[in-house]
């Protein structure tokens, strides 16, 4: 041939090289790109949960003299939602509004106190409202209210603070003896307002003014009860009323603690009386958490304790304590409660603010804030900042970064001790009506739910599985082998969809139809295939003969529907023999079991059948693929059949049996659909087998449509998903790393 | 006896045969179920008239109605319903009617007691309409109106019914026609048109001259719009001429709007020829119409779409993705700690709960790519999302990577099980190896992609768990592909026949009325499923005679 054709060959020969580098590195990447996508998935799971557990962080902002000082000493500071502008409440009756960044002075305004007449006395009410309430002298009170204006001039925000009278300018009379108020609380909502007030001369008032319904609109007239409580108002320092406005608790500086039960205003009842400091412990601060449910009370030695209403046995209630965080071992000077979560700043002597979640028992923060003496404390609305007003006059903003507060890994695993709860307890409920209940985020029942359908389900489907590979993979006859390994193999594919509604719609009504059939099919079953098994060998030779060997299972359909049949015709006798003809309402009344209709049993035979295809086929190809000579030889040394089977051929298998277990373990874990659709959904911790349950996949699916992103809920919905996949991760792992062991084990046999 | 009987071991032989045997019966029982009560449904069952005396009246009234179940009341729950001992242990047998009208009853099912039953009759005339609202209609045919006055009674009725409402069907299409293609089509075109201008907007480019040519493409679009409407007013007002009056069980007489009628029938008077063709249109209806009434009547055609749709496009992911690491662990690989890794990766993938896949493409693919992609080139939309939304393409994409390990286990025991020599034979030959994959290894391999395909569709076509999460709907206003440019909408959520199945099974305000549609869903998705794993084991078992003959 000629040069050139060589030439153009070598050219070629390079760009065959080039394709051939070109696809070895193509397919290298997609080959490792399997790994890649397990990892991202883990990572991604991990990079969403992640932020719930990191602790908050806070810088400042801004530092400096409280505007207008000559306004008089701070009762009270709030900023407003935006956190842009702030007021602050003199002891002089002033309210001056300032620019929380610069505390430039916006507006002051006097809240309107008598000429003549001292104030003595200030309380606020539920934070969001706005309300501030100053006591006089001589026995009234003047109530305001300060709001925030949003108008949009220019495109851009601009917020005017207001000062509102809801009760009038006049000094409210609260005291018809004019005795000066020393001690005072305050609640309004729609249906009325109450004040709780002690007086100079140590009486306790309560008195409310309840809403009457009026033709015309801002004309509502108010009905008034007063009632004087019956206590010891000697040494009390706080009074405390909730915004329902049903209990009171008045309290000493050493703890001494009664709680009224006022929802009747003519006549309050004292509830309790009990301690709620350890003697030579001072109280320093006592406040609300959010929704007014429990108090916070910070003491001298550096304590800060819940205490909360719970209800016994007996439908009594009583204070008790939930849980004490330990600040500092200087006294707490000032405690801050959010308003939208169960979260509370404390501060100490010394300067240093923590950041505290009650129900997570979390400390997400400790920072020193000042070095003087804090007086006063209060976090922002949306709780991403806090202000602090100190003994030198200064006030500082600092930011607050804390998202996630309320998870924690004792609140997602161990018992809680909610509000308004008997005890302790785990508890999924993500979702609340308002912000005075806390969403409850314990992963710990759904876990449960999650082993307790997997459990049922392997319950029916290992022995089912793992039997009749044995059979098919070394009893069976070859030609019908062929037919039933697909067969059963095909119900893998069956989506679970199907067996879901199937068993929601169909089973679970039936089997609550037919319960007893249920017990007397799985008693009858066994029985009537050993009976025809037993009866089997008196058969004439001739006859037993024609079924070749093998055959042994198509033999016995016939059998096993004629015995389902019978089971299930003599159920109805049996039940109203031995159960009085309904035996779940035995069940209720003699066992005290609840039936509910979609429980565990239905979700065990839809799972369990869901399970049976997967187990089947990985133990059936583990036996069948045992050396045929190690079975071959057990025979030949006498062993019977079955002997071969149990003590050899299983024992070799044993491996991968074991790995078509955790396989079938890692889908019944991790379905979602057939949950779904057969229980109730219910996030109980019963191990009852008539009762439902909730699982993480079911619950991820439930809840994830309506989960805000990037929330709480959303990253503990994901922390579920990581949880189910370290699950099958750690069963998907374990039964790989032992076939590929059976694996070289065999090739070496 | 009985001892040395167990000492051979043939008992527990028999058990494990009884496993197997048991194994079998709850699978093809599974099948044989959903098989009766889904093709069942569109049989027309023979509509009775009962003579029927309620419990505590003497007076006996007429109920009509398909008796769909029946059962024997327990005698413990007779009893506590009231009856005497006596006629508890008897049996009561109870039927559930479907009696329909549930604009005038309010109900749709009623349990009888077939003791009450005094006479069961099954009218000829007796006819069954099916409405496009409040269910369907039992009841017997009395006139026909036109524009409020009646025009024909009586046997002539039918005969003028069957006109008139052939008419209605053909001016309901138009309407339809025009509603969802032309007027969807301006609708669709003027929000490209807002989001062209907010483009140009973004982009500081909104001069005169673009406003002016904008504002003409959306007067041109108006002006067809208006005409359109003037067109469908017509329609409407036409459509409303005709109406028929027909009385229910309990003798009230009811004027029914042709427009609100679908079909009716008389099935009482149908032979088997006529059911035969009754039968079939209906499950023609079931596989081409779109579904009316919440979904529990009507067809499921958009679910199927959806389906095909998100299989396909899946498909078209999964497969190279899947080839080219099967190929890497079979052909390029060393044998060793890697491929084991990667074994361990694949199993793992094929183990993840499909719910976490679902929470992953959520997070990952909507919230993350989609969100980006939307940032990227779809800021005019924005807030609105156009990717950053659960839809087709999203759905796709995590389907695919769940099918993954399916298409890899079986890609590689294809690839497996072609002979060294082969290889070999091409190397030898001078090939490369690339190439020696490229002409002789992947062709012979062609058929193991292919079942791992299929059984890759198969599973992803019964897959609901992950779609809740990534795009799929309960109801599509569209479908995810039209003549409206650029034609797929991967953008779009879709409808699918398993999720299909759980809304309308769980979710659905008439769960008992919509059973029967849930069963024909359930069976035509259970025998598209089976369908393609036989197809697929039965390419693997020819691939395997083949490779068998070619070792030898």
């Amino acid at each position: 041939m000629t040069a050139s054709r060589i030439q153009v060959s070598a050219a070629y020969q390079k760009w065959r090289k080039i394709k051939d580098q070109l696809a070895r590195y193509g397919i290298v990447t997609g080959g490792l790109g399997v790994i890649v996508a397990i990892g991202l998935i883990f990572f991604y799971l991990m990079y969403v949960v992640y932020p719930l557990f990191v602790s908050a962080e806070a810088h400042e902002l801004a530092r400096y003299q409280v505007p207008e000082a000559s306004a008089g000493k701070t009762l009270f500071l709030i900023s407003e939602e935006q956190n842009e502008v702030a007021v602050r409440f003199t002891d002089q009756g002033k309210a001056v509004f300032f620019a929380v960044d610069s505390g430039a002075v916006l507006k002051t305004e006097s809240v309107g106190v008598p000429d003549g007449v001292a104030i003595t006395s200030f309380t606020v009410g539920s934070p969001a409202q706005g309300f501030v309430v100053y006591g006089l002298d001589n026995g009234g009170v003047i109530v305001v209210r300060h709001r925030y204006r949003i108008t949009y001039p220019n495109d851009k925000r601009l917020i005017t603070p207001q000062l509102k009278f809801p009760l009038g300018r006049e000094a409210l009379q609260i005291d018809p003896q004019g005795q000066a108020i020393i001690n005072i609380a305050f609640r309004s909502n729609e249906s009325g307002s109450t004040f709780a007030a002690r007086t100079a001369d140590q009486r306790v008032l309560l008195t409310n003014f309840s809403k009457e319904e009026s033709l015309f609109a801002d004309d509502d007239s108010f009905e008034r009860i007063d009632a004087t409580l019956d206590v010891n108002a000697e040494k009390l320092a706080y009074l405390l009323l909730d915004k329902e406005q049903r209990n009171l608790y008045l309290s000493t500086q050493d703890g001494d603690l009664s709680l009224f039960n006022i929802s009747d205003k003519q006549h309050p009842v004292l509830v309790q009386h009990t301690q709620i400091m350890n003697v030579g412990e001072q109280l320093t601060s006592l406040v609300f958490l959010t929704g007014e449910l429990s108090l916070l009370a910070g003491d001298n030695k550096g304590f800060v304790s819940q205490w909360s209403l719970v209800r016994d046995a007996m439908n009594h209630y009583s204070l008790q304590k939930l849980r004490v965080f330990k600040v500092s071992e200087l006294p707490v000077m000032a405690i801050a409660a959010e308003q939208r979560r169960k979260g509370f700043m404390a501060i100490d002597a010394d300067g240093v603010a923590g950041v505290y979640h009650s129900t997570a028992e979390r400390q997400l923060l400790t920072e020193k804030v000042t070095s003087a003496v804090p007086e006063l404390l209060v976090i922002a609305p949306r709780a991403n900042a806090f202000l602090l007003e100190d003994s030198e006059g200064m006030i500082e903003v600092w930011a607050i970064d804390n998202e996630h507060p309320e998870v924690s890994i004792k609140s997602i695993w161990q018992e809680v001790w909610y509000e308004s709860y008997p005890q302790p307890d785990y508890i999924w409920q993500s979702s609340s009506s308002s912000n005075d209940f806390e969403p409850k985020y314990s992963l710990t029942p759904l876990v449960f739910g999650t082993l307790k359908a997997a459990f049922y389900a392997m319950l029916l489907a290992v022995p089912l599985a793992i039997m009749g590979a044995i059979y098919t993979a070394y009893f069976m006859a070859a030609p019908l082998r062929r037919v039933v390994k697909p067969s059963i193999e095909i119900m893998e594919a069956l989506p679970t969809v199907i067996l879901g509604f199937l068993a929601g719609l169909w089973l679970a009504p039936f089997i609550e139809e037919h319960l007893m059939a249920v017990f007397s099919i799985t008693l009858v079953l066994p029985v009537a295939v050993l009976l025809f098994a037993f009866a089997w060998q008196f058969l004439p030779e001739k006859l037993r003969l024609k079924v070749p060997e093998g055959y042994d299972a198509a033999l016995l359909i016939p059998v096993i529907l004629l015995a389902t049949l019978f089971a299930y015709k003599i159920s109805a006798p049996l039940e109203m023999l031995l159960f009085n003809g309904n035996i779940i309402g035995w069940f209720n009344n003699e066992l005290g079991i609840g039936y509910d209709q979609r429980n565990s049993l239905v979700v065990g035979i839809a799972m369990g059948f869901a399970v049976i295809p997967t187990i089947f086929s990985i133990t059936e190809d583990a036996i069948f693929s045992v050396p045929k000579h190690l079975s071959v030889g057990s025979l030949a040394l006498g062993a019977t059949p079955w002997q071969t089977m149990t003590r050899v051929v299983i024992l070799t298998a044993s491996p991968g049996i074991f790995s078509a277990v955790m396989i079938g373990l890692g889908r019944a874990v991790g379905e979602t659909m057939i949950v779904l659709m057969a229980t109730g959904n219910t996030p109980v911790m019963d191990l009852s087998v008539f009762q439902g349950m909730r699982t993480l996949s079911a619950n991820i699916a439930v809840e994830m449509p309506e989960s805000e992103v990037g929330s709480t809920h959303y990253r503990v919905l994901f922390l579920a998903a990581l949880v189910l996949f370290s699950f099958t991760f750690v069963f998907n792992t374990l039964a790989e790393l032992i076939r590929q062991r059976l694996r070289e084990k065999y090739s070496s046999l | 006896m009985i001892r040395a009987w167990f000492k051979t071991g043939a008992p527990w032989v028999w058990l494990n045969a009884a496993a197997v045997s048991l194994s079998l019966i709850m699978v093809f029982g599974l099948l044989v179920l959903i098989a009766v009560r889904g093709l069942g449904h569109f049989w027309p069952a023979q509509v009775a008239a009962f003579e029927y005396v309620e419990k505590g009246s003497k007076q006996a009234s007429t109920v009509i109605g398909e008796i769909v179940e029946q059962q024997v009341l327990k005698p413990e729950l007779a009893k506590a319903a009231g009856y005497t001992p006596e006629q508890a242990a008897q049996g009561l047998t109870q039927y559930l009617v479907k009696t329909g009208n549930r604009d005038i009853s309010g109900m749709d099912f009623r349990w009888l007691l077939g003791k009450d039953i005094k006479q069961t009759d099954y009218p000829e005339n007796l006819m069954v309409m099916e409405r496009r609202e409040w269910g369907n209609f039992y009841g017997y045919l009395q006139s026909i109106k036109q524009d409020g006055t009646v025009v024909a009674q009586g046997t002539g009725a039918w005969v003028s019914l069957d006109a008139r409402m052939q008419r209605t069907l053909d001016i309901f299409a138009q309407i339809k026609d025009i509603e969802k293609h032309d007027i969807g089509a301006i609708n669709y075109q003027l929000e490209r048109l807002r989001l062209k201008q907010r483009k140009f907007e973004l982009e500081d480019k909104l001069d005169a001259q673009a406003k002016r040519s904008i504002a003409a493409e959306k007067a041109g679009f108006e002006k067809k719009y208006q005409a359109l409407q003037a067109n469908l007013a017509a329609l409407n007002q036409k459509i409303r001429r005709d109406s028929l009056v027909a009385k229910a069980a309990n003798g009230q007489e009811v004027e029914i709007a042709l427009e609100k009628v679908v079909l009716y029938y008389q099935p009482n008077a149908m032979n088997v020829v006529q059911k035969i063709g009754h039968y079939f249109s209906k499950v023609w209806e079931f596989l081409s119409d779109d579904p009316r009434e919440a979904n529990t009547e009507g067809g499921v055609f958009p679910a199927i779409f959806g389906t095909v749709m998100m299989v396909m496009i899946m498909a078209v992911i999964v497969t190279p993705l899947g080839v080219i690491a099967a190929v890497y662990m079979r052909e390029y690989a060393k044998q060793g700690v890697m491929t084991r890794i990667i074994r361990i990766a694949v199993n793992n993938l094929a183990g993840v709960p499909s719910i976490v896949y679902g929470i992953f493409g959520l997070g990952f693919f909507v919230y993350i790519l989609g969100g980006n992609i939307d940032a990227l080139f779809f800021p005019e939309a924005l807030p609105a999302p156009t990717y950053g939304t659960p839809g087709m393409l999203w759905a796709s994409l995590t389907l695919a990577l769940l099918t993954l390990p399916v298409v890899i286990v079986s890609t590689e025991e294809g690839l497996s099980r072609i002979p060294k020599s082969i290889r070999e034979g091409s190397l030898a030959l001078g090939a490369t190896k690339a190439e020696t994959l490229w002409r002789t290894v992947l062709p012979m391999a062609s058929p193991a992609m292919m079942t791992g395909l299929i059984l890759a569709v198969a599973r992803a076509a019964g897959e609901v768990a992950p779609l809740m999460l990534v795009g799929v709907v309960k109801l599509a206003p569209t479908l995810p592909m039209d003549g409206n440019f650029p034609f797929m909408h991967l953008d779009r959520k879709f409808m699918h026949l398993g999720f299909h199945i759980y809304d309308v099974g769980f979710q659905s305000p008439n769960v008992e009325a919509a059973r029967p549609l849930v069963y024909a869903t359930a069976l035509l998705l259970v025998m598209v499923i089976i369908g393609l794993n036989l197809f697929a084991v039965s390419i693997r078992n020819r691939l395997r005679e083949k490779y068998r003959a070619l070792e030898n």
